[in-house]
């Protein structure tokens, strides 16, 4: 059972693939708004990464970006938004999903994707989070956790781990932490997976699926966060946490969420975990509420 | 599945006289302005309205969604707006309060939407099914850093509907949220309600971008004080930032960008004050006292100004529709004729200190106050007309204290 899946050229191919001109096209470029960039990441912060997941999986899943809405709140990961170049919402903090469920429903012919950290979408918006998730509303999530909140120098979050060092917890965390995939199944999602960003290809394979499923659909990213939390946890840089995750990863979407709980040096379970199917918020409105009208 | 009789749908507008409650009037009016989207939270004295909504909104092909707190209700309905739709909320004090950081998202990021605060007497809790006028200057100033706001005041049931269906055009034509401040007496009083026919219902609808995508280039602030506003999915790809940013909304960390980005704010709707301000005067020729008030207040006022004059004394009124922008020339141009203001509000002097400032000095201006909970006794605002009058001495608190005591504390304990 334990098979760490991390290698695996064929999944990743398109990073792999240099065409034979030279007049090269980022594979990002057609998504991004170029005049944007360079981007205000760290170098070795993982969210660059999951960035080039996302575009790579809009591709794959054939999403017109002109119909494409990112919303993020406010953070590192919450600057996304405003590196896509479509419709694009830089929120208040803990609130994108809210200001999503708005979006989706006033036009539900929008594709409306939350894009956010893990302060940004558990703690201060995780209440949001439970009922968007509950409601089965038609939304895909994609929550970068670093463990910690970056944008602000490094503390404490609800996803930080037991005895994790930060700014916050200087002599360690004494909280449990959120178990993401756990939440988001217990709370309805019809589609939740985890992935760390060295697993590119599973990573984009999901984030598609997530996209073309109907209904909640929730996607984490176990992402470095070297400058901070990677630093005061002694995980070294962001490469040491790479490999961190290539000796540690364990692909097992049967895993039983409860036992995917994150250590600060364990295994990390990681895998489509749930993918079931029901009707929509706006199935139940339909059925329910407008039917009752001639 | 449960019931299934099958409805007849009723128009939007629904033209013709009622007897209708406050709060259902403001719900009407969003509808009869074009509002197709409703997220809200239930909440004691504006529930009424949320209610309304849920039965009305599906038969008119729009959708209400019950959300888990006001801070999500808020942030949905700035959502819709981007998507293209009409949207409101509605609260009471608790629930305004959580809104106010997403007000600002709101008005920095110029959405049109529409806040109805049915206010009840704070704060906290407070007393949660009875009157007050507390919120006026957190309508004014309570999200962070600086800005301008529109906030209607009514003072009936029609008026509930009048205003709402001004509140949309305001928002809509200067792409901003705007306020209808009513109170738990207004959204309670069940009376006459005229809704015009369809066309004779003035409505405006934002600017949207002429040119088609590939050919719309967004224009310099100087050029455009207002800004047309795409609609998500119309391929525009628009770029809606809550940092301080430019015309593309490209975010600039820097205070130039901060300068011409609030000013643009600020100017869109202090350059237009005349056009938004609205207000209703009587009597004020020959005044030597004009009582200034609004919502719930300024209907009380009418029976002290009533008995004022049967004291033969020369009493005009003023009553504020639009709170904000506060219609600061006129009132200082009364100021410089008359003795005083007479200012009842169901809280501890918030416009009171507007109408100070508009007034400069030129004349005494008095506040009735009242912590909330109930009206005012017209005999206390008529108290305190006549120490205008008469030149006496005036002490808010102690007038205020003197009808506690005439009436001593009581009520259910729960
Ligand atoms: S602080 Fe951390 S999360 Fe933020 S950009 Fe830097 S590395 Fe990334």
């Amino acid at each position: 059972m334990e098979r760490l899946r991390v290698e695996e050229p064929a999944e990743i191919e398109i990073w792999e693939e240099f065409p034979e001109e030279l007049d090269l096209e980022h594979p990002t470029e057609w998504a991004l708004r170029g005049d944007r960039l360079p981007h205000i990441w760290c170098s070795g912060c993982g969210i660059g990464a999951a960035v080039n997941a996302f575009v790579a999986a809009l591709k794959q899943a054939e999403i017109d970006i002109t119909k494409l809405c990112v919303v993020s709140g406010i953070g590192c990961t919450g600057r996304v938004a405003g590196y896509m170049n479509c419709d694009s919402f830089h929120t208040t903090h803990g609130r994108a999903i809210p200001f999503a469920i708005g979006l989706h429903l006033a036009n539900p012919d929008l594709k409306v994707v939350v894009f956010s950290g893990d302060g940004d979408i558990i703690a201060i918006g995780g209440n949001h989070f439970l009922h968007a998730a509950r409601r089965n509303l038609d939304l895909t999530v994609i929550c970068v956790n670093n463990f910690n909140y970056g944008m602000t120098g490094g503390q404490s979050g609800p996803t930080t781990h037991i005895g994790g060092r930060t700014t916050t917890t200087p002599y360690g965390n004494p909280e449990y932490a959120f178990n993401l995939p756990l939440l988001a199944a217990a709370c309805g999602a019809v589609y939740v997976a985890r992935w760390t960003i060295l697993d590119l290809g599973r990573l984009r394979n999901s984030i598609a699926k997530a996209l073309q499923k109907r209904g909640f659909s929730f996607v984490e990213i176990i992402s470095p966060c070297p400058v901070n939390y990677g630093r005061r946890n002694q995980i070294g840089d962001a490469l040491d946490e790479l490999r961190y995750y290539k000796e540690n990863t364990i692909h097992n979407p049967e895993a039983p969420l409860e036992e995917c709980d994150l250590s600060l040096r364990g295994k990390i379970i990681v895998g489509a975990f749930v993918d079931r199917e029901k009707p929509t918020f706006l199935d139940l409105y339909r059925q329910v509420v407008l039917s009752r009208w001639e | 599945m449960v019931a299934t009789t099958v409805r007849k749908r009723r128009p939007a507008i629904l033209t013709g006289e009622h007897f209708m409650l406050g709060d259902h009037a403001c719900a009407e009016g969003a509808l009869a302005a074009g509002c197709r989207f409703f997220a809200g939270y239930p909440i004691t004295p504006a529930t009424e309205v949320a209610e309304r909504m849920a039965e009305r909104l599906p038969e008119v092909g729009g959708l209400y969604i019950q959300m888990e707190d006001e801070i999500a209700s808020i942030a949905a309905i700035l959502g819709a707006s981007w998507a293209g739709a009409k949207s409101m909320t509605s609260t009471s004090g608790p629930g305004f309060s959580l809104m106010m950081e997403n007000l600002g998202l709101g008005i920095i990021t110029e959405t049109p939407t529409v806040i109805v605060n049915v206010q009840r007497a704070g704060p906290s809790t407070g007393l949660p099914t009875l009157v007050g006028q507390g919120d006026m200057m957190q309508a004014r100033w309570g999200s962070h850093g600086p800005y301008e706001i529109i906030a209607l005041v009514p003072w009936s049931a029609q008026e509930c509907f009048d205003l709402t269906v001004r509140a949309f055009n305001l928002a809509e034509e200067f792409r901003t949220p705007v306020l209808v401040m009513t109170d738990a007496e207004v959204g309670h009083l069940t009376e006459k309600v005229v809704i015009p026919p369809a066309d004779q219902i003035p409505i405006v609808n934002r600017k949207t971008p002429t040119e088609p995508p590939e050919r719309y280039r967004v224009k310099s602030w100087d050029e455009e004080l207002i800004p047309p506003m795409p609609k998500a999915g119309d391929g525009y790809r628009v770029f809606v930032e809550s940092l301080t940013h430019d015309e593309r909304g490209y975010p600039v960390m820097h205070w130039t960008a901060q300068e011409r980005l609030v000013r643009r704010l600020i100017k869109k709707i202090q350059a237009n004050r005349e056009r938004i301000l609205d207000w209703k005067e009587r009597d004020i020729e020959g005044a030597e006292v004009v009582v200034l008030s609004y919502g719930i207040s300024a209907r009380v006022a009418t029976r002290a100004i009533a008995q004022a004059q049967e004291k033969g004394i020369k009493v005009g009124s003023f009553r504020l529709i639009t709170a904000w922008p506060f219609p600061v020339e006129r009132v200082r141009e009364i100021a410089g004729k008359i003795k005083g203001f007479v200012v009842p509000e169901i809280n501890y002097g918030q416009m009171v200190l507007e109408v100070e400032r508009a007034a400069a000095g030129q004349c005494r201006v008095l506040l009735v106050p009242c912590a909330g909970g109930r009206m005012h006794e017209p005999e206390a605002i008529l108290e305190a007309i006549v120490a205008v009058a008469e030149g006496r001495p005036y002490d808010p608190f102690e007038a205020a204290s003197a009808w506690l005591s005439a009436k001593p504390v009581k009520g259910r304990e729960d």
